[in-house]
């Protein structure tokens, strides 16, 4: 059944492969990210209770949202790279670690901006904001334990460990809301069923969110590409593609130290 | 249009510093974020054919010193400097290797 897939496990074509996305996903984010946030600013009602500050909303919860959308895949990844060994998987979850670092960031400090106005207050140790700044400290735990080993297996598998571990974050962020009292409001549009607010918001929101993802699909293709060739710098198709690029990028300084060598 | 000029959209509202915060930090952490990725991966490529330069220069290094050693004998040339550059780069590799992934980070 998953035959189709088995080609991607080669180092060199999910290189390519990916190679061959980033593009596509740079420039459809752009596009989905220029009219959701033109429209967001400029075109979407203001909010009957929160006026304009409302449109921090349009960012902080797209952001939020992917931020816990990343590390649920980091922590697939990781699980696939831990159970089945498979060594791309491990890249793929290095890659994604500081995406969703600043995703969470992001999400942290828009929330602080709005809460102000809104509260009154920049932080407060609510269960909403503490579990999301938790998420930050595991992302920022993975990324160290990744940099941490000079084996990479042996640092795949630290860093796997521990996002496994702290996937139990993710639907405490997701209930704090309803299982506490919180300072946070409720979910509007993660709701099952229909989201509790209007269209006109509805769909700049899910043009940011759009935009969003395919920026963070891009991101992950390149930083994904940069593993791949750091921990197969060995291989010969890296160091052909290598020398290829590097030409490309700085032809003049390449040709002087060829015929230095030569 | 929300807004009946630009400086009614530059206030927001009033919450002008608010969001302007917001959407600046965004912007400034996704650009850093761009910025970064993209450089590693120049980084990576570029220390990768770097390598290959002084593997070159090691080669050539080793060939000289058989020619001035006088061993000329051509069924062993090829094994002698094989295993020369073997022992000049093996201990450099590893080292570049660990290198190459540890700054890339």
């Amino acid at each position: 059944m998953f035959k189709w897939l088995h080609p991607y496990a080669n180092p060199e074509v999910s290189y390519h492969f990916c190679g061959k996305l980033q593009p596509w996903l740079f420039s459809l984010s752009a596009l989905f990210l220029g009219i959701g946030l033109v429209w967001a600013l400029l075109f979407a009602p203001a909010d009957y209770q929160q006026g304009d500050s409302f449109r921090i909303f349009y960012i902080h919860v797209p952001a939020a949202i992917l931020a816990m959308g990343i590390y649920l895949a980091m922590a697939i990844a990781a699980l696939s790279s831990l159970v089945w060994q498979l060594k791309l998987a491990d890249a793929s979850a290095a890659a994604m670690a500081p995406i969703g670092a600043i995703f969470t960031a992001i999400a942290l400090i828009t929330g602080a901006a709005w809460g102000k106005p809104m509260w009154g207050t920049w932080w407060i140790w609510d269960a909403r904001l503490t579990s999301e700044l938790i998420l930050l400290f595991l992302y920022l735990g993975v990324i160290a334990l990744h940099n941490a080993f000079e084996d990479k297996n042996l640092a795949g598998k630290a860093a796997g460990i521990l996002s496994l571990v702290g996937v139990i974050n993710l639907p405490i962020i997701h209930y704090s809301v309803e299982w506490w009292n919180t300072l946070h409001q409720g979910a509007t549009v993660s709701k099952m069923g229909a989201p509790s607010m209007s269209a006109e918001m509805y769909w700049p929101f899910l043009m940011c969110l759009l935009g969003f993802s395919l920026l963070i699909a891009a991101l992950v293709c390149l930083r994904f590409k940069t593993e791949v060739l750091a921990r197969n710098s060995m291989r010969p198709w890296v160091r052909e593609l290598a020398v290829n690029l590097i030409t490309q990028y700085s032809p003049a300084s390449h040709n002087c130290s060829n015929q230095e060598a030569k | 249009m929300q807004f009946s000029s630009f400086t009614d959209f530059i206030n927001m509202g009033g919450y002008a510093f608010y969001v302007w915060l917001s959407y600046g930090v965004s912007t400034a952490l996704i650009i850093y974020l761009l910025l970064s990725s993209v450089s590693r991966h120049k980084a990576v490529l570029q220390q990768i054919s770097l390598r290959q330069k002084r593997e070159l220069r090691l080669r050539q290094a080793a060939e000289q010193n058989i020619q001035e050693q006088g061993l000329t004998q051509p069924e062993l040339n090829d094994e002698i400097i094989d295993q020369m550059v073997i022992n000049a780069t093996a201990n450099a590799s590893v080292d570049v290797a660990n290198k190459t992934i540890n700054e890339s980070k």
